[in-house]
């Protein structure tokens, strides 16, 4: 019988060697890419179950976490959420993360490595760990202000302090409220997403960052007259033949100024008359003298062709690769296949006239600061690079001031404050309705808001509207508002 | 004290005072070990608390002092009519039993319920129950070979307690398996676990009856000796009775259990390998059949071989679901576990009972399941030396039955959860939540127990006669 038991023991201890192996293999071999599968709801609820710091605008929380009953044990709740949705963006329970909910998620959720010590700090003291805070650059007065005066207008408006590149307003319409995508239910998260996914007028688009890019049009002539300045070949007096019509060089397209004639008539007009009346064949002439390399080298200095990171990620506005002469004609006046611009990239080519010629990275972050009130990260101005000497960026001051004092973008006029300002009014095929855009600052002579603001579909207008019309006004607006702060 | 310990147990002290004189070490050391064992119980408890409620609410942990005060009861018991029992069983039992508790009071907690709602007063109170009837086993069953008398009997018990719950009325179905029995919504019980032991007692009582005709005559078949078909009866009504319950009572695990129980007893007591080859191949052919056949043994196996594709895990009926979130809480838990009270094994399907070894391992972590498992096999291996050591055969096939019964349970649970067999539900034995689970394992280690004590007892009665 012995001999039996020995063996039938021997068969015991196998089979709870067996479990001590498949356990391991769970537990130890298995284990990250069994939590790394998308099934996984533990792996989510984790990523909830510390309080996630806030988003402050002015010290008031815009994104912040209050405790739940379910299975996450945190709500995050956009407060005002339609107003800051392209700031912070929403964290739905399924699907990625969008705007600062995902670009500075790791201080948020308490995870990155300089909030390693805080939070082993807090384990020990047997406090409940918190994610870090983060205080945006956006001014409350500003963002609003942007938001009333977009209206019911399809676009954005965008405001950036000049000297450091602090965003301190960014408004995009349509929009959505992050607090939709925020429900703890992913069904309802799934079918609110393709809602706004399939909503032909894009709610989802942060069209002050990106969304389907536009045309620049005629604020890209800001660009090019930087780009002939720097050549040190042409000043704002240097002078241009005059024709009403231009037939592009080997083509059958015909350029013709936006009001039809001449510039201003006479049979030539300078450069600074050209910019300030917004005429188009004096600026192809000039495209073609200058050709696509000089205006792409100036473009690039600009910001176009780079990512920047907001932190969050934005669209990169581009300047063509490669240009045939006809199209570096049409490129010249902000028009072409391939040339597009986010009112972001705009601001960036105002705020650097309006700073001496230096070009700032954009940012939407002020300051992180971990739970303790010890700050984590604070905003330090950085400069992207010179795109144009002061002297270039003083003249072009003044040309901009004359664009709205005497020019084509009168409507940004303001009593008692010099604005320099440029309007766009960009084609974006034969029937289809304008693009309008105005970029500028205030006050010229000490400037401390740039704005570029964007109204797409000719603002209900279809091609009867055009940039001093709808979009100046609303860059008036926005200033005076900054202004009388 | 010293001189007193150095008396040896073979001598021959004078009469009358040889009971105070000599030491009960086994006792002593039992002594101990049991309050080590209290000690981590409550500590669980504790731990629980502070992981999960942020605080410490005495009303629990008083409970479960109350058990503990039982658990000493049936030592002392012990000190009176078992003194040479085995002194690892009665704590390992405890250890098991309490860490049990403090799981499915921790889940509890997650799903918020309180006083009568919750499964771990519930739970504490059938623990009373069950420790009781072990003291009551230990003080009536002062032989083992009592039992060897009523072997038929037993036989037939565990039929009727296997039908049971088949009766119109009494039975319950519970997620889809007909093994429950209960009065109107009154208390629920599981009479397969009883009758495992009343299986175990027939089983040992049968083949050391019968071991001679089924060991010596047969015919040779490819070098093995295979039985006589007379003799085959008892492994057909064995083998029909084990697939009765799958299609009937719609248990695989419970079949499984019985009819391993069955075949090593058999070899033990006719040592043929051949016994063995054919009842495997007869429960093999039979399961595979089943799987064929009867949809929630497939789906079980369709589980078992792919959990992760997205049709069978969101299956709304026979899904692997439950296999899956089981092995995400594992793997949640990692090598240390996320500690009592810090992870969510109340996102899998019955946490506290069929699934409670996931939810130890999620929490505890490998090391805990290791350090459980190691507590089973401890307990196993108790029990087998009973069988190594016994001095008569009924005792010893016994004690290596219901030894083998709570291995092969261990392993057809924590196997289905880790995957190495089909999942099938069975209760993790001293752990999982359920009242008669606990009651048939606690008279499991009552009557170990007593085998165990009769086994080292052996010599000195001998003396004594």
């Amino acid at each position: 019988m012995n001999r039996e038991l020995k063996r039938v023991s021997i068969v015991a201890f196998l089979m709870f060697l067996t479990l001590l192996v498949s356990s391991t293999i769970i537990q130890y071999v298995q284990a990250e890419a069994l939590a790394a599968d998308p099934r996984n709801s533990r792996t989510l609820y984790e990523s909830y179950s510390i309080e996630r710091g806030p988003i402050l605008v002015g010290g008031e929380p815009i994104a912040y976490s209050q405790p739940s009953d379910d299975d996450y044990k945190f709500q995050r709740v956009y407060a005002n959420g339609p107003l800051y949705a392209p700031v912070t963006g929403y964290l739905p329970v399924n699907g990625e993360a969008t705007g600062l909910e995902r670009s500075v998620n790791e201080y948020l959720s308490g995870q990155s490595s300089s909030q390693f010590f805080d939070s082993l700090n807090r384990l020990i003291s047997g406090q409940d760990p918190m994610g870090a805070s983060v205080e945006v650059a956006i001014d409350p007065v500003a963002q609003q202000a942007a938001w009333d005066a977009l209206g019911d207008y399809t676009g954005a408006v965008i405001v950036t302090e000049p000297s450091t590149g602090r965003i301190i307003a960014m408004v995009t319409k349509p929009t959505f409220d992050p607090n939709s995508m925020a429900v703890h239910n992913s069904a309802e998260v799934t079918a609110t997403y393709d809602g706004l996914l399939a909503d032909p007028a894009d709610p989802l688009f942060n069209r002050a960052t990106g969304g389907d890019m536009n045309p620049p049009g005629s604020v890209f002539k800001l660009v090019v007259t930087a780009a002939a300045l720097e050549s040190g070949r042409y000043t704002p007096e240097s002078t241009f033949p005059n024709p009403g019509e231009l037939t592009l060089p080997g083509t059958d397209s015909i350029v013709r100024n936006s009001g039809g004639g001449s510039c201003g008539g006479g049979a030539t007009v300078t450069l600074a008359d050209a910019l300030r009346l917004s005429c188009n064949i004096p600026f192809a002439e000039l495209g073609m003298e200058l050709g696509d390399d000089a205006i792409r080298d100036q473009a690039e200095k600009f910001g176009f062709n780079s990512e920047f990171l907001i932190p969050t990620v934005t669209e990169v506005s581009t300047y063509p690769r490669v240009l045939d002469e006809p199209q570096t004609a049409l490129s010249a006046f902000g028009q072409g296949d391939g040339l597009r611009a986010t009112p972001m990239q705009m601001a960036m080519v105002s705020a650097a006239i309006a700073n001496g010629g230096i070009v700032m990275d954009p940012n939407l972050v002020d300051q992180i600061t971990a739970p303790d009130f010890t700050p984590l990260q604070e905003f330090e101005a950085k400069e992207f690079g010179r795109a144009i000497s002061e002297e270039t960026a003083n003249t072009m001051v003044g040309m901009m001031v004359n664009g709205v004092e005497n020019g084509a973008a009168s409507n940004a006029r303001i009593d008692g404050v010099s604005v320099a300002g440029k309007t766009g009014t960009a084609e974006n095929g034969e029937s289809d309705p304008y693009t309008l855009w105005f970029t500028g600052f205030a006050p010229a002579d000490n400037p401390q808001y740039a704005i570029t603001v964007l109204v797409e579909d000719g603002g209900g207008l279809g091609q009867e509207g055009y940039g001093n019309l709808i979009a100046a006004p609303v860059a008036k607006q926005v200033l005076e508002a900054v202004l009388n702060k | 004290m010293s001189d007193l310990q150095s008396v040896p147990l073979t001598g021959t002290p004078p009469e009358g005072i040889r009971r105070i004189r000599i030491p009960q070490k086994l006792r002593n050391l039992e002594f101990w070990l049991l309050l080590v064992a209290c000690f981590i119980n409550a500590a669980a408890i504790v731990l629980v608390q502070l992981g999960a409620l942020g605080r410490v609410d005495t009303q629990l942990v008083l409970l479960g002092a109350g058990l503990s005060f039982l658990v000493f009861g049936l030592h002392i018991a012990m000190r009176y009519t078992a003194r040479d029992a085995d002194p690892f069983l009665l704590p390992i039992a405890t250890v098991l039993n309490g860490l049990g508790i403090a799981m499915i009071y921790r889940i509890d907690i997650a799903e918020g319920d309180a006083g009568w709602e919750s499964a771990a007063v519930r739970q504490i109170v059938w623990s009373a129950i069950a420790i009781i009837c072990a003291i009551a086993t230990i003080l009536v069953i002062r032989n083992h070979r009592v039992l060897f008398r009523y072997t038929y009997l037993a036989g037939l018990l565990a039929i009727v307690l296997l039908l049971l719950p088949l009766v119109p009325g009494l039975g319950r179905e519970v997620y889809g398996a007909r093994v429950w029995i209960g009065i109107g919504d009154i208390a629920t019980f599981q009479p397969g676990e009883i009758a495992k032991i009343a299986l175990a007692v027939f089983f040992a009582g049968y083949l050391v009856r019968n071991r001679d005709s089924l060991s010596m005559v047969g015919t040779k078949f490819l070098g093995m000796q295979f039985p006589r078909a007379r003799d085959l009866g008892p492994l057909l009504i064995v083998w029909a009775l084990s697939m009765a319950v799958i299609v009937f009572q719609r248990d695989l695990g419970t079949a499984l259990l019985y009819f391993g129980l069955f075949l090593v007893m058999l070899y033990v007591a006719t040592s043929r390998l051949s016994w063995v080859v054919l009842g495997l191949s007869l429960f093999i052919g039979g399961a595979i059949i089943a799987s064929q056949t009867l949809d929630y043994v497939g789906n079980r196996f369709a589980n078992w071989l792919d959990p992760f594709s997205d049709d069978r895990f969101s299956a709304e009926i026979g899904g692997s679901y439950q296999l899956v979130q089981g092995l995400f809480g594992l793997a949640n838990g990692g090598l240390i576990g996320t500690g009592w009270g810090q992870g969510r094994p109340d996102l899998t399907p019955v946490p506290q009972s069929d699934y409670i070894i996931a939810s130890l391992g999620e929490e505890l972590g490998l090391a805990g399941i290791f350090a459980i498992l190691a507590l089973y096999l401890l307990f196993v291996a108790r029990g087998f030396r009973i069988g190594f050591a016994g001095q008569d055969d009924f005792g010893k096939l016994l004690g290596v039955g219901l030894a083998f019964v709570v291995a092969l349970q261990v392993f057809i649970v924590v196997g289905g959860v880790t995957r190495v067999i089909p999942l099938t539900g069975l209760t993790t034995p001293f752990l999982a939540a359920g009242g008669s689970s606990l009651v048939a394992n606690w008279i499991i280690v009552a009557l170990l127990l007593r085998l165990s004590d009769t086994v080292r007892n052996h010599p000195r009665l001998v003396i004594d006669g």
